[in-house]
């Protein structure tokens, strides 16, 4: 992995990017979630066959820039300016929840820029009978219940900050804060902000990806943004929840890996 | 030093298996424990209360303002403020306040504040919350990451709104007015006292102290743990270089008078026991939203007054607890003297708030708790602080130039020619 600071619109922004795999290979821009990006091996695996950029939003972790966005037409914005600091005019967009809403967007607002499209649990639409979970108010447990399938799984224990090392507790509560409030300021009170007006305008091949018991983001939207989306296919992946790139990392590595590949 | 008499409003009917059965008395509190009958006894009960501390003396009545929330119900305090505009003579009408991010266009507030300050003849005391997670975040919808900044602006398009004699544009970022053009104005020029009510965030003690504000620090934890909240504003009133004048700071405090100490207890358990067990009874979930407080806010150890820490904090409290620990002062004229002044003198507070009223405490008990307090502990207590001038204080008409309701009777119609 690779870590740089790049500096978008003149030093308005400093965006942290990683990335993943070699220079040389298709570039994929990958959108984190309301959590912030999860450096994990996915990410790596993804590498493989291609050149993965992951930067973290503006207000998540060590990029900046947040109170210069006031919604996510703004932040779909700053990933243009963002590609055009890199110098990439085309690329596959791969987003997970907030970040597929963003990737959603991103690839209607300039269809030209997006080469293949993945949306991965994404939020960005509403139904009245099967809301998204307010986890900006549920407990911790809660949360956990929603987007693991399984919550006591070791790689979702070893995730949690050790409750005796007090400063390290502190450091990831402050970190998840800051992630949650700058993820809020995207989707606060109820993530539907017009993406359901500009959704249409997808002319990227888009594969979306839902965990078949994802408890955040109930799996009945995979039909939702299929229905609205040209040419858009849904693969359902069984024994998840909502973090299915953690969960089972080689399935969903093949399942983006092979529809990006096939273009 | 001056006292006002503060009222919630709580709902008193909460049952008693409410915190067990109930996530939240905020927020998504079920409305069918609410009984609009008996909230016409309440509304009315609970203005007699109000105008009869104004009868008695007291320099201000204090209203406030909560959303979805069975311990405030008073989603408009500038109703409330308006029905005792006509009721009382000299009180300040001190409403605390309007949370001005909520308003859209905030002129609204600008608007229904000099109507208030226009009807009473100058006793307004404009107070500007920004309000609580639960009521703007998840109650009224605001992001709150934004939240601050929007009420930043509205604060600066609300002052400039009754202070600018001219038409003007208003280009905000949340608001865009091509026309503000407040009428009426305010009766007190340049403008009615603001009065900052705040929970502890180190930017607003930062904020009231350059724009000369008065602080209202609102805690339902009792004067003890006030002292580092209080401290923290007096910390940054002196690096600011600001004189430490006690009528910069208010605070809240719950009192129950009695004939003794003993029968304090008898008079005030229950009640207190309602307010701290139930009407506290608040899902932390709510209590502070991503955003809602800043970084610095946060890691400045200020704690939520409400939610999972301050449940902790409170467990198992019995009478003895909250006379020890100060969330509650009571006792004979006598104790509750001392202890106040103690307070006063402690925190260098010249507005004391008294929630004479709390929790489910019946009518009988808050009258007397009225008269005690008005009677026989305020008297005592007026002169402290008598060599700092009050700065941020109403500047009312003159008596004889303030009009007293004089409807017409039945009796009074004759033939206009």
């Amino acid at each position: 992995m690779e870590r740089r600071t790049i500096s978008v619109r003149g030093g308005m922004f400093e965006a942290d990017v990683r990335e993943f795999g070699a220079p040389a290979a298709e570039p994929l821009l990958f959108l984190h979630g309301s959590g912030g990006l999860m450096v994990d091996p996915y990410l790596d695996m993804l590498g493989e066959r291609f050149h993965v950029l992951a930067p973290s939003h503006p207000g998540f972790g060590a990029s900046t820039g947040l109170e210069r966005l006031d919604d996510i037409i703004d932040l779909a914005i700053y990933y243009y300016d963002l590609l055009d600091e890199l110098g990439i005019e085309r690329i596959h967009v791969v987003g997970h929840s907030l970040g597929g809403m963003l990737a959603a967007e991103i690839a209607a607002l300039d269809p030209g820029r997006v080469r293949r499209l993945v949306l991965s649990d994404p939020i960005g639409l509403w139904r009245d009978d099967a809301p998204v979970m307010d986890f900006f108010s549920a407990s911790m447990a809660e949360v956990q219940a929603a987007v693991w399938a399984d919550p006591d799984a070791d790689y979702v224990k070893m995730r949690r900050p050790d409750p005796s090392d007090t400063a390290a507790l502190a450091e990831a509560t402050y970190e998840t804060l800051q992630s949650l409030a700058a993820a809020a300021k995207f989707q606060w009170p109820i993530p539907d902000k017009g993406l359901k007006k500009r959704i249409h305008r997808i002319a990227a091949p888009t594969l979306i990806v839902w965990g078949e018991k994802d408890g955040l983001v109930p799996p009945v939207y995979a039909e939702e943004f299929r229905s609205r989306i040209r040419y858009a296919q849904v693969a359902i992946m069984r024994g998840c929840a909502h973090q299915v790139m953690i969960e089972q990392p080689e399935a969903w590595v093949a399942l983006v890996a092979d529809f990006l590949g096939a273009e | 030093m001056k006292f006002h008499f503060f009222h919630l409003m709580p709902w008193p009917d909460l049952p008693d298996d409410f915190p067990d059965t109930y996530r939240s008395v905020w927020v998504d509190v079920p409305s069918y424990l609410y009984d609009p009958v008996r909230g016409h006894e309440v509304y009315n009960e609970y203005l007699d209360e109000l105008e009869y501390a104004a009868a008695m003396g007291f320099d201000g009545v204090c209203v406030n303002e909560h959303h979805a929330n069975a311990y405030g119900l008073m989603p408009s305090p500038n109703l409330m403020a308006a029905a005792l505009a006509r009721r009382t003579r000299d009180a300040a009408l001190v409403v605390l306040g309007n949370s001005i991010a909520l308003y859209n266009p905030p002129v609204r507030v600008a608007e229904e504040f000099a109507m208030l300050d226009v009807i009473s003849g100058g006793r307004l005391v404009a107070g500007f919350p920004v309000g609580s997670s639960m009521d703007t975040n998840y109650a009224y919808g605001q992001t709150p990451v934004t939240l601050r900044e929007k009420y930043q602006e509205a604060h600066d398009l609300i002052v400039r709104a009754w202070t600018d004699p001219e038409v003007f544009a208003w280009n905000g970022k949340y608001t865009q007015l091509r026309y503000v053009n407040t009428w009426p104005k305010p009766v007190q020029k340049p403008r009615p006292p603001i009065w900052i009510p705040g929970g502890g965030s180190v930017e607003t003690w930062e904020w009231v102290a350059q724009r000369d504000y008065m602080y209202c620090y609102l805690s339902y934890f009792g004067y003890k743990r006030a002292e580092m909240v209080m401290r923290g504003f007096w910390d940054e009133v002196a690096r600011q270089g600001v004189e430490p004048n006690p009528y910069r700071a208010g605070f809240l405090q719950f009192v129950g008078v009695s004939e003794t100490d003993a029968q304090a207890e008898r008079d005030y358990a229950a009640a207190a026991d309602y307010f701290y067990n139930r009407c506290l009874h608040v899902y932390s979930g709510f209590a502070d939203a991503p955003g809602y407080r800043t970084m610095k806010t946060v890691k400045a150890g200020i704690l939520a007054q409400i939610g999972a820490a301050a449940r902790q904090i409170r467990a198992g409290l019995t009478w003895k607890d909250f006379i020890e620990q100060g969330y509650l002062i009571a006792g004979s004229p006598e104790t509750v003297r001392q202890q106040i002044e103690h307070v006063a003198r402690t925190l260098n507070i010249g507005h004391m708030m008294l929630l004479l009223h709390f929790g489910n405490l019946p009518k009988e008990t808050v009258t007397k708790n009225t008269a005690l307090f008005a009677g026989e502990v305020m008297p005592r207590l007026k002169g402290l602080f008598g060599e700092w001038e009050d700065r941020w204080w109403i500047q009312p008409l003159p008596a004889d130039e303030r009009r007293a309701p004089n409807p017409a009777a039945a009796g009074d119609v004759r033939a206009v020619k």
